[in-house]
Order: structure tokens, then C-alpha cells, then sequence
């Protein structure tokens, strides 16, 4: 196994008496996907948040690409190869589907201190913008308003602008919510594939998918990781079905 | 052709065709008001850039628009009464070319507008507006107790500064200038507000998180803005103390930093035209009411109620409609 790109070293985060983030290490490695399941409110999004620098740790350390990143912020996590999608959408709403596409693809290119020509005219930037429409299946969405988009629909467009990154690595979280199941199963094929461009660290409460993808599957509950293993072990695991699958089983 | 490129033109076409027909009437005072009407548009462009792509409610751009006038004020009133601005350790003469001045003015607000930017844009929201009020209301003070340059009482230039080729005292010719220079600077704007820059500052006015994200620094998009704001603003004061042949400490005083913000407001916010729309209509009732009636500001006020409550996207925005982002 070739060195981990992503690894994560005893993090902790509290939020005053909420320990949110409790001495979490995991790994993740070239070609996997590697999910992160756990309740409501395990801590899943803050620890994204550690990941993609927009929450500073209490303790622990966030290594990526052999580099110790964990004083940098978000910008220079993001260029350096981290591709973050949000839980809610994070998009500049009033722009069409594709300029925030080709938002993505000025970010990734950096030569953002030019001012005169037209950059919906720039065929580099909005081919990229556009190529990465046409993978997630919003190609015919491109001139629609951001803010008129269906709530599925957004969550694929997180994706897309996270693709004209070119990243490393992909941190989503909860890509699948409001897909329903066709677009579920949809989007289930597109991660199947992309692993092998990046790693995904995946956060998902869509189980269907995330047994159907992940190489490893880690389980977070309240801020701990109680168990790391392939899909197989996570079901047969008596501890996560007492913590976790039994719960939802309940349900 | 969309109805806001329709109405840009016909707003683009207001001010010189004003300025003719009262050429042709013999009407000077219409065409100086016209001028100021041009210059004061100019002004909101400058304060556009920040506020309506950048978002950046700067209460402060008084401070800039002063400058720009002092610029004028101080180089042409050291050129009329022939005494150089310093000596040691090099000798700097003042001058009467409107080019030079409008370089000084552009240089000098463009600095001023770093420096206060690199300060002010750490701060958001209210606190932004109050920091930038006290930036311009700091250089208001300072005017006022600098008796070198009138202090209180500002500083009388007696001739127009000079422009190769024309003659700036003739009303028409001078309201050439300042409209040639509006339309420059709205031709760019313009282009920079379709530009990979404007995509990047307006996408962080929508959601800064998001800009992050793709791997670019708000702050700097914004501190970049800010100064091509301020320096757009800045020249508009330049142009503003020629107009009156006279600066005074009132360039710099909040009541400025309102106004230019009235004419965005009124005209519509972030719209390219809006301030000229806004300035057009704001001298326009200044002096329909403001010969009806001393109080015409409360007319102002309540029009201005009116926008903001119930017309969003200003004069511009109800004739024409939510902006078309994409094209
Ligand atoms: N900024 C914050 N301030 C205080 N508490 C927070 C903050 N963000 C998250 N929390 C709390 O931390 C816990 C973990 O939240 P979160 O990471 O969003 O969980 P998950 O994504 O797994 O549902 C929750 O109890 C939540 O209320
Ligand atoms: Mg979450």
C-alpha cells in the first residue's frame, strides 16, 4: 500500500462542553473511497471541516500530500488539492449553474487579477466549467439561475465544481441527500468511477451506496471512531450495530 | 438587445443630449449641471465597484473624493500664485494641467483607499461602514484645522485647469471632458465586471465560503476593489473642484459619502448604470424641488424609503427587471 494522501492524527475539536471531534486518526489512500458514517450529530461535518481548513483544531494534526497543512487555511488547503463539496449547498447563488463552474475552474487556473476580457468568453475556463456539468448531468441546467436549481440538483453542482478543481482528493458530504433513488444510483456509478482520478473521503447516510462503494467504511459516534474496517466488518461489527446500524434498523 | 441594454443607452444618451440642446439654447447653467451631473456619476461608478459587485458598503468615499479635490485644489492653487510645493529635497512645482492633476488625484486616492482598505476590510457588516465613516471623517478634520490650504474655508482657484486642445472654460468643452471620461471609466468597469475579476468579487459578495473553497482569497478581491474604487472616486473629485474652481473641506464630509451612495442607491445597486441613472435623477429633483421647496431633502428622503422598501433594484432595476447574470 502506497503512503496515505490524506491522514488525520489524534484530532480533537470541542465546541465549549460538546467534544465534537474526540482523538480521531484515519487514513486515506490512492484510489479508495473511504466512507464516514455515524448519527446525526457524530461530529461528520466539523471533521470535514477540520479536513478542508475552515475550523481550526484544538489538537492533532491533518497531514495531505506528505505535508503537515494543519496552520493553513482554507485557500491554501484548497489550492494545494483538497476538493471539498458542503452538506449545504455552498454556491454563488444568484450566478447561472456554469459560471459557478467556471468559478471552479478560475480558482484551479489562479489568474483571477485580469480585467478585461469577457470570461464567460474565455473557451479554456468554460470548457472546463461545462465538461464538468456534462459529468454530474447538469449540462442542460448550464444557463439556469444557481437559486433555481432543485436541492438535488445543487448537491450535484457542489460536485461539479469540486471535479473543475482537479483536487487530489474529494472530502463530500452527504453528496447523495435530496438525489432521491434514481439519482442516487446515478451519482453511486459517478463516484464509483472517480475514485480512480482521487480518493474520496465520503460522507454519506445513504447506506445502499456507501456499502455499494466504500473500500473501508469508518464509524463516527459522538466525535470517536469506534470502528474502521471494509463493508463486510462494519456489518458484522456488534458494536456498530448496537451504536449505530441496529438504531437505524429500528427506525 | 435585453430592455437594461436599451435603457443604458438612453441613459447613456441623457446627459450629452441635455448638454446639446442647452448649447444650442444658450443655456449655460443646464450644461454646468450636466457636468455635475456627469461627475457625480462618475463618483458612483467608483463607489459601484466596491459596493454593488464587491458588496463593500464603504461609508468613506468622501475621503476619496476629497483627495481627488485636494489634488486639484493644492497643485493649481501653488501654480497660480507661482511658489512651489516643496523644495528640499527636490523641487515639486504646482501645475495647471488637468492631466497631471488627475494623475496625482488617481494616485493619490488609490493609495489612500490601500491603505484604509488593508484596514477596514478585516472588519464585516456595520462595523465595515463604521470604520470607513471614521476614515473619512478623520480627513474631513484634518482639512478643516490644515489652515495652509483655507482650512474651513477651502481653496478658490480663479482659472480652469488646462486640457491640450480645448478651452475648459467654455462650459460645453468642459462638459466634454468629464463625459468623455465617464464613458471611459463605465466602458471599463463594464468590461471588469464580466472580467475574470468581477466573477471572482461578485462570487464572493454571494458567498465567500465558496470562493474559498475554489482556492481564491476574498480579502485580496476585495482590497483590489477598494482601490480602483477609491481611485475612480478619486478622479471624480478632481474633476468636481475644476467644475467648481473651488475645494473645501465638505468633499470629505459624511454627507458626501451619503450622497454618492444615494445616487447607487436611487439608480440601482451594482447595475453599471445605476449611478448614472441615480446622479441624473438626484440633480435633477435638486433643482425641480429644491426651487419648490428648502426641505426638498425630505422629498429626498421619502423617495429614497420608497426605493429601498419596495424597488430593490433601484430606477434600473424596476424599469428593467432582475439583472441578467449570464450572457
Ligand atoms: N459551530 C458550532 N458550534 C457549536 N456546536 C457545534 C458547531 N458545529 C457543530 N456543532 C455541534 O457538534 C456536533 C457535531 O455536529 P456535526 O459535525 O454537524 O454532525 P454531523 O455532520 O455528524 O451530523 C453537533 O452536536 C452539533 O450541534
Ligand atoms: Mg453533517
Amino acid at each position: 500500500m502506497t503512503d496515505p494522501l490524506l491522514k488525520l492524527s489524534h484530532l480533537n475539536k470541542s465546541f465549549g462542553a460538546l467534544k465534537a471531534t474526540d482523538d480521531v486518526s484515519l487514513t486515506l489512500v490512492r484510489g479508495e473511497i473511504h466512507a464516514l458514517i455515524g448519527p446525526n450529530g457524530a461530529g461528520k461535518s466539523t471533521l470535514i471541516k477540520q479536513i478542508a481548513g475552515g475550523l481550526r483544531s484544538d489538537s492533532g494534526t491533518v497531514e495531505f500530500a506528505g505535508r503537515d497543512v494543519t496552520h493553513l487555511g482554507t485557500v491554501p488547503r484548497a489550492r494545494a488539492g483538497l476538493g471539498r463539496t458542503f452538506q449545504i449547498s455552498s454556491l454563488a447563488m444568484e450566478y447561472t449553474v456554469l459560471q459557478n463552474t467556471v468559478l471552479g475552474a478560475l480558482g484551479h487556473d489562479g489568474g483571477v487579477m485580469r480585467f478585461f476580457r469577457p470570461v464567460m468568453k474565455d473557451r479554456a475556463l468554460v470548457d472546463r466549467g461545462m465538461a464538468a456539468l456534462e459529468r454530474v448531468g447538469l449540462a442542460d441546467q448550464a444557463a439556469k439561475r444557481t437559486a433555481d436549481l432543485s436541492h438535488g440538483q445543487r448537491r450535484l453542482l457542489e460536485v461539479a465544481v469540486a471535479l473543475t478543481l482537479e483536487p487530489k482528493v474529494f472530502l463530500m458530504d452527504e453528496p447523495m441527500a435530496g438525489l432521491g433513488a434514481s439519482g442516487s444510483k446515478r451519482l453511486t456509478g459517478f463516484l464509483d468511477a472517480l475514485r480512480a482520478q482521487a480518493p474520496i473521503l465520503l460522507v454519506e447516510h445513504d447506506m445502499d451506496a456507501v456499502f455499494a462503494l466504500a473500500d473501508r467504511i469508518s464509524v463516527l459516534v459522538y466525535g470517536q471512531v469506534i470502528a474502521t474496517g471494509t463493508a463486510d466488518e462494519i456489518k458484522r461489527d456488534p458494536t456498530v450495530r448496537e451504536a449505530y446500524l441496529g438504531a437505524e434498523d429500528a427506525v | 438587445m435585453t430592455r437594461e441594454t436599451l435603457l443604458n443607452i438612453v441613459l447613456f444618451a441623457i446627459l450629452p443630449t441635455t448638454a446639446l440642446v442647452a448649447f444650442a439654447l444658450d443655456e449655460p447653467f443646464i450644461i454646468t449641471l450636466a457636468t455635475k451631473a456627469a461627475i457625480l456619476a462618475l463618483a458612483g461608478v467608483g463607489l459601484n465597484i466596491a459596493l454593488g459587485l464587491g458588496g463593500l458598503v464603504s461609508f468613506g468615499h468622501a475621503a476619496f473624493f476629497g483627495l481627488g479635490g485636494y489634488a486639484m485644489g493644492i497643485l493649481a492653487s501653488h501654480a497660480q500664485s507661482y511658489t512651489p510645493l516643496m523644495e528640499t529635497p527636490f523641487l515639486i512645482e504646482g501645475t495647471k494641467s488637468m492631466l497631471v492633476i488627475w494623475g496625482v488625484a488617481i494616485v493619490a486616492s488609490a493609495l489612500a483607499a490601500l491603505a484604509i482598505g488593508a484596514l477596514s476590510l478585516r472588519t464585516t457588516g456595520v462595523y465595515f461602514i463604521m470604520i470607513t465613516l471614521a476614515f473619512g471623517q478623520m480627513l474631513y478634520y484634518f482639512a478643516i484645522s490644515w489652515p495652509a490650504y483655507g482650512g474651513e474655508d477651502g481653496l478658490s482657484i480663479y482659472v480652469r485647469n488646462d486640457f491640450p486642445g480645448l478651452n475648459t472654460l467654455d462650459p460645453i468643452q468642459f462638459f466634454a471632458i468629464a463625459f468623455g471620461i465617464l464613458a471611459i471609466v463605465l466602458f471599463g468597469a463594464g468590461r471588469l465586471a464580466k472580467a475574470r475579476f468581477g466573477l471572482a468579487l461578485s462570487a464572493a459578495r454571494q458567498n465567500a465560503e465558496r470562493v474559498e473553497t475554489v482556492g481564491l482569497t476574498p480579502f485580496r478581491l476585495r482590497l483590489v476593489a477598494f482601490v480602483i474604487s477609491g481611485a475612480v472616486t478619486g478622479l471624480a473629485g478632481a474633476l468636481f473642484a475644476d467644475l467648481n474652481r473651488f475645494v473645501s473641506p465638505t468633499m470629505f464630509s459624511w454627507h458626501t459619502s451619503g450622497e454618492i451612495m444615494v445616487f447607487v442607491i436611487l439608480g440601482g445597486v451594482g447595475r453599471l448604470f445605476g449611478p448614472v441613472a441615480g446622479a441624473a435623477l438626484y440633480i435633477l429633483l435638486e433643482h425641480t424641488l429644491g426651487g419648490l421647496s428648502e426641505f426638498w431633502h425630505v422629498y429626498l428622503g421619502l423617495l429614497l424609503l420608497l426605493v429601498v422598501l419596495f424597488a430593490r433594484g433601484g430606477l434600473i432595476g424596476t424599469i428593467a427587471g432582475r439583472e441578467v447574470a449570464h450572457d
